[in-house]
């Protein structure tokens, strides 16, 4: 035993490149994002990028965004729990089961260019969808309002991550909920409404609260497939990718700006979860 | 089955179906009439010099993700399950961050702290960008080797080796290796699936990989995209499939949720 | 006047009969444990009372009126369940008062009630805390008064103490039983375990392959046993199998006299059940008595005041419980002479291979 200690002594050198390379290559460059978001031209610190932010257009970017990912992250949250529960709950063939997880773990890891292109080939001007509304059922969709490049369209496109994700996420939670309490239930006179009301939501929440900050975060960080359906989407990321893939750097420091702000909107997001979620978890160990 | 399950499961299956059924119908339109059918835009796919060279630089980023991101984890895992416990939550927040900083933003971020370095590192994919890359798959290497790590007894394990004579390298690759195959396995195949979609990334710092090629295509080409588009999909099916494959063995309860958003 | 009628209850689940034609009559304010072997219909026949799940043919009549096609939830049947049942979301006071709050109680009294049954089951100090905090034990008592918040027409219970050490459980059963008389609620209570069964029943129904092999007083079960699987499964028995002949029962070469024998036809293949503490034994003198089997003590297993003995011999095998002052002249190796009752044994005619009872996993005591 005790030659085996002195073996192992010099063993934790073999840790260094780990934390070397979380040094190097994620808390360094973070750092440098906070820092070159106060800095200016000249090398001096500023305020003045991070002023802009609260100007036309970023602030419509960050809004958009915002609205984007809590309108999907809603949606896609809800939706996402009823198709779970659908395919969990007693009744439902348990094949049903094992192949929701097997497309949901596809269709979330199903997305970007590729998702934005399937989108633009179904609902998009020339799109199978769109013409077989046009021609088969003489619905015109466009002319009704529709367009893929408008927010709608791109939260449609994001409902094929985000239900997957929802699913993938919660459906664990929903095993949780015991057949004792639903007969439980039951017997004390509740109705399936009222068992859900009272015990099964509340019973799900900090779960369902997880979920969806998690589907928010997913939206917000969401770049490739706006930039694929819509490249000029109104968009925080999109404006950081223009900044970048334009070719024009004409001013680092406002894309480092804005990135330090996307990382701030996260961190108020939490900051309305903890709380929310400690409440809904009162009862929790 | 009850009736409001049917129709969420078949709500959920259409929206998983129809966009592949309709992109399947447009990559069969002729990118001359615009009339189906025909396999011409697969064709002109696969006789794409582009396609096959941007397909191959992605695979070599995906194994180069893969070989050092296990080569920097697997010993730092292994050391903080049989010396350190008191280490493991810190590394599952450290995984976490990946999860949480936007890929956006990590790259403002990379492309800052190493504007100037040297070019056979910051023009090269195989530096900068398998750089970010290993980073992006940190989580779910992390949860994948995590959840392997647990589901053995790595300090039995170790001491029975040791008190046999082995060193700890010999340990390490002789004993623990093959006892977290399917844990490595599992977070490799999650990597290979966020490396070969991974755009964000890629097209700020100016790479040239697979999904940037789609995209170029998407925006010049029309129908061949089409059958792009199913290719790659079929690229994420197969290495989600493997992964599934190798999770039915045990100790791979990993987390299945990658993404390139 | 029957209560709670369950009229020849049918329930199969694909080829196996869970339930297959099951009679009970309990009257108001009577306890009746289902007691028998996992897989015996017991826990399926409660599930049937509470409207989990439907009969296949039957029906259940509770004061008169047919329950059998009511759900679950208009039946007022107060279920408490084996283990984990509670609503973790809600205290021990909000899962009493939940049945009162769906039945738009006014809240004052519901407050009242509340208080008043966690006061009868002990918990008043405990109101407050949510299920976690609780042990198994107090989470059972929180379940019981749940369950009889809503003054239920009946009371089931599922073998609400099998999850449970066995302190707690032998001082919890008594507690329902006084809770249950002193409220004279109409009880049906499913265990796998005979002391619990025996301890606080008004009725046992002793259950077996779907059917109630027998049905009595706990004193009834014990002392006139009507069936092989009854016999071994209540109690401790010497099982002896014999052949009526004149005057008795052969049985491993000796003729045993016992005069329940003496009204069956000669020839007869017949078990002869004697109780352990009914046995006599004493060191073995050579000649042999009457009712006399001869053996060696091969164990003895200290019960407290008495203690047991296994005796085995020539074709003899029996157990006998022995005062321990006395056991401690018979010390294992002795051969010594078990003496079996005239009156007190019991014959039953062996139609049958004698079923073999499953082992149950957590059971407690036999």
């Amino acid at each position: 035993m005790r030659s085996g200690r002195r073996r192992l002594s010099f063993a934790w050198i073999a840790t260094l490149p780990f934390f070397a390379y979380t040094i190097l290559f994620l808390f360094l460059p973070a750092a440098s994002v906070l820092i070159g978001a106060f800095q200016n031209d000249k090398s001096g610190y500023s305020l003045s990028n991070i002023r802009t932010l609260f100007h036309h257009p970023y602030i419509d970017a960050y809004e958009g965004s915002i609205k984007l990912s809590l309108v999907t992250a809603a949606i896609g949250g809800i939706a996402g729990l009823f198709i779970a529960y659908a395919a969990l709950r007693e009744g439902t063939p348990k094949w049903i089961r094992s192949t929701l997880t097997t497309f949901s773990g596809v269709a979330a890891n199903f997305g970007g260019i590729p998702l934005a292109f399937a989108f633009i080939a179904s609902l998009g001007p020339l799109g199978v969808l769109t013409l077989f509304f046009k021609n088969q059922l003489h619905f015109d969709i466009t002319a009704h309002g529709f367009s893929l490049f408008s927010m709608t369209g791109i939260g449609l496109a994001y409902m094929y991550f985000q239900l997957p994700l929802m699913i993938l996420v919660i459906a664990p939670a929903i095993d949780g909920v015991r057949k004792e309490w639903r007969e439980a239930s039951a017997n004390l006179g509740a109705s399936q409404f009222q068992f859900w009301r009272y015990v099964g939501i509340p019973v799900l929440m900090p779960s369902i609260l997880g979920a969806i900050i998690l589907l928010f975060g997913n939206a917000f960080a969401a770049y490739a497939t706006a930039y694929g359906i819509n490249s000029g989407a109104n968009l925080i990321t999109i404006f950081i990718g223009a900044y970048y893939s334009g070719n024009v750097l004409n001013n680092p420091h406002l894309a480092q700006a804005m990135a330090f702000g996307m990382f701030v909107v996260l961190a108020v997001m939490m900051i309305v979860y903890i709380p929310l979620q400690r409440r809904a978890a009162r009862w929790a160990k | 089955m009850a009736p409001s399950a049917v129709f969420w499961l078949l709500l959920g299956g259409l929206y998983f179906f129809i966009p592949l059924l309709t992109t399947f119908l447009f990559s069969l339109k002729s990118n001359q009439t615009g009339k189906c059918c025909t396999a011409a835009n697969y064709s002109w796919v696969i006789h794409n010099g582009e396609f096959w060279h941007t397909l191959k630089i992605s695979f070599l980023l995906a194994l180069e993700t893969i070989v050092i991101s296990l080569a920097i984890f697997v010993p730092t895992i292994y050391w903080v399950h049989l010396k350190v416990p008191k280490l493991r939550p810190v590394l599952a927040f450290l995984a976490l961050i990946p999860f949480v900083v936007p890929p956006i933003v990590m790259v403002v971020g990379l492309l800052k702290f190493y504007q100037g370095s040297p070019n056979w590192f910051y023009a090269q994919p195989w530096g900068f960008l398998a750089g970010a890359y290993v980073i992006l798959a940190f989580p779910y290497m992390y949860f994948s080797l995590d959840a392997g790590f647990r589901s053995i007894d790595v300090h039995t394990l170790t001491e029975a080796s040791q008190s046999l004579g082995a060193r700890w390298t010999t340990t390490l690759f002789k004993v623990i290796l093959p006892n977290i195959r399917a844990a490595a396995l599992a977070g490799s195949f999650l990597a290979l699936a966020i490396v070969m979609g991974e755009y964000t990334i890629a097209n700020l710092s100016a790479f040239h990989t697979f999904p940037i090629f789609i995209q170029y295509v998407n925006e010049t080409q029309g129908f061949p995209a089409g059958a792009l588009t199913l290719m790659s999909f079929g690229i994420t099916w197969a290495a989600m499939g493997s992964l599934l494959l190798v999770g039915r063995k045990r100790g791979t309860r990993a987390a299945v949720v990658a993404g390139a958003r | 006047m029957a209560y709670l009628e369950l009229q020849n209850l049918h329930r199969d689940f694909g080829t196996v009969k869970a339930l297959d034609g099951i009679e009970i009559e309990l009257g108001e304010g009577e306890f009746l444990s289902l007691l028998g072997p996992s897989g015996c219909g017991k826990t399926t026949a409660l599930r049937l009372v509470a409207g989990f799940d439907r009969p296949d043919a039957g029906a259940i009549v509770v004061d008169g009126k047919n329950l059998t096609n009511v759900a679950p939830n208009k039946r007022d049947m107060g279920m408490v369940f084996q283990a984990y049942s509670l609503f973790p979301n809600m205290t021990a006071r909000q899962n009493v008062e939940y049945g009162l709050r769906i039945r738009g109680k006014d809240r004052a009294d519901r407050r009242k009630r509340v208080s008043d049954l966690l006061e009868l089951v002990g918990l008043g100090h405990a109101a407050d805390r949510y299920p976690h905090q609780l042990s198994g034990g107090m989470q059972q008592r929180v379940a019981l008064a749940r369950a009889l918040a809503i003054e239920p027409r009946v009371l089931l219970l599922d073998e609400p103490l099998s999850a449970l050490d066995a302190k707690v459980r032998v001082q919890l059963r008594e507690e329902i039983r006084r809770i249950q008389l002193d409220l004279g609620i109409t009880t049906l209570y499913v265990t796998h375990d005979q002391e619990e069964a025996l301890s606080v029943s008004d009725h046992v129904a002793v259950m077996y392959g779907g059917r109630i092999e027998q049905m009595g007083s706990p004193a009834e079960m014990y002392s006139a046993p009507a069936t092989p699987f009854v016999a071994e499964f209540i109690g401790t028995m010497n099982r002896l199998e014999g052949t009526v002949v004149d005057g008795g029962v052969e049985h491993a070469g000796t003729t045993l006299r016992i005069e329940a024998a003496q009204e069956r036809p000669r020839g007869e293949r017949v078990l002869v059940l004697v109780r352990p503490e009914t046995v006599e034994v004493g060191p073995a003198n050579g000649g042999s008595g009457v009712n006399t089997l001869v053996g060696n003590v091969v164990t003895q297993t200290f019960l407290g005041p008495v203690t047991r003995l296994k005796i085995l011999g020539e074709g003899v095998d029996v157990i006998a419980d022995v005062p321990t002052q006395k056991a401690l002249s018979l010390p294992v190796g002795t051969r010594v002479a078990a003496v079996l009752p005239a009156e007190g044994a019991r014959l039953l005619v062996l139609k049958e291979d004698l079923p073999q009872i499953p082992e149950e996993p957590a059971s407690a005591s036999r």
